[in-house]
């Protein structure tokens, strides 16, 4: 239990995904400029992360290591992310229009972040188990979901700031994020695994 | 076609798209292998070499694809080639494939992959896809050294491993804080540039 707590804490402050590992940028940058994109992103990104992360733990452990069929991770994890993706995308337009509404457009843009992909390839790597894999999905999830808030909060008062025109726009968001990582580095001694 | 256009082509992805610093896409990689000049050029040769191929098959292919099965079928492509590039990586590049392995996997999920397949190789003939492949290759090669160039001088004092300045490093510049400021102030610079030189706008990608 305490061992899942610890690697929920890794996951998500220690070596946060966007700040540490620098993974995920592209999302992160794209929709940080207003809040309310951001918790959507967050919310459907991290349910994704966890059901994913599931997902492939169970085709590795089940399909993949039997079959010897290991080398072929990457395409068969990208194959399960993206069928998934899409499968969600259509359950949700028939279920939940509502919600279909709000959230639809960040099920399209997940299939393209790195962090999806690297969380089932870090599993099956670190040859963790089912609950160690959902638990670190969480934890990875959570981690991107608080970097995407934060950033979101000082980008809104970035708008009214007076900034050089040649740093409008990205250069500055990669400035204020190297300043946020400085502070995450704060969080490396937390816990020693 | 003839050999102006694909030098066109070619020049087009350095400099007017260039995919890091113009278009702002898969920025990942631009901050995370470049704390060395050697891990930066291997990334950038790794992509080039991905790009290239994924352009190739795709727009030989082209023609079979259903519109609507497209980006799952253009997926496969690129992970297939990833595949391929991850173990040769593995076998023949030992010490920095342990450093960047994960990274190397990742070239899968690398935007700017998949928007030239679907924005040029699905609409054009093979010989034009691959200089449009190669362009877009050594623009990505080309900002990746330039970054971690800086890094490297900066934060170890070295480059390509050699040392070649007597003074203490900043170690800041190879933490992961250094790569957002580095990225940062190139991308910066090269606004600089367009708006001073060309008249641009200075606007850099959106950001996805």
């Amino acid at each position: 239990m305490e061992n899942l707590f610890e690697l929920f804490i890794a996951a998500s402050l220690i070596n946060n995904f966007v700040f540490t590992r620098y993974l995920g940028l592209c999302i992160f940058f794209g929709v940080t400029k207003k809040m309310e994109t951001a918790i959507g992103m967050s919310v459907t990104f991290t349910a994704v992360m966890v059901i994913s992360a599931a997902l492939s733990w169970v085709i590795y452990k089940a399909i993949m290591i039997p079959l010897n069929l290991t080398f072929l991770k990457i395409v068969i994890f990208i194959g399960i992310v993206a069928g998934f993706v899409q499968a969600a995308d259509t359950i949700m337009r028939k279920v939940s229009p509502g919600l279909y509404y709000k959230l639809g457009i960040y099920l399209a843009l997940i299939t393209t972040n790195c962090i999806i992909l690297a969380v089932p390839l870090i599993n099956a790597g670190e040859g963790y188990s089912f609950i160690q894999s959902l638990s670190f999905g969480l934890g990875s999830g959570v981690g991107f979901a608080l970097a995407l808030i934060i950033m979101a909060s000082i980008r809104e008062r970035l708008e009214l700031a007076d900034i050089p025109r040649s740093f409008q726009g990205l250069p500055i968001a990669f400035i204020v994020t190297g300043l946020i990582a400085l502070a995450f580095l704060g969080f490396s001694g937390l816990i020693t695994l | 076609m003839n050999n102006k256009s694909y030098w066109a082509l070619i020049k087009n992805g350095i400099f007017a798209e260039n995919p890091i610093f113009r278009v702002a896409l898969s920025l990942c990689p631009a901050v995370a292998v470049t704390s060395g000049v050697k891990n930066g050029f291997l990334m950038g040769i790794a992509v080039l070499f991905v790009q290239t191929m994924v352009n190739v098959t795709i727009s030989v292919i082209r023609n079979f694809i259903h519109p609507r099965v497209r980006i799952p079928s253009y997926m496969f492509v690129i992970a297939t080639w990833v595949t391929v590039t991850d173990l040769l990586m593995a076998a023949f590049a030992r010490d920095v494939y342990k450093q960047m392995g994960l990274y190397i996997q990742l070239i899968v999920a690398f935007a700017i992959i998949l928007s030239r397949a679907e924005l040029f190789a699905s609409k054009n003939r093979v010989v034009p896809s691959f200089f449009d492949g190669l362009g877009m290759g050594i623009g990505f090669l080309f900002a990746l050294v330039v970054i971690s160039f800086f890094r490297e001088l900066l934060g170890k004092g070295s480059i390509w491993g050699l040392h070649i300045v007597e003074f203490k490093p900043l170690l800041i510049m190879i933490l992961p804080t250094g790569g957002f400021f580095a990225v940062g102030i190139l991308m910066g610079l090269f606004n600089w540039i367009d708006i001073k030189f060309f008249g641009g706008t200075g606007a850099s990608g959106g950001g996805h």
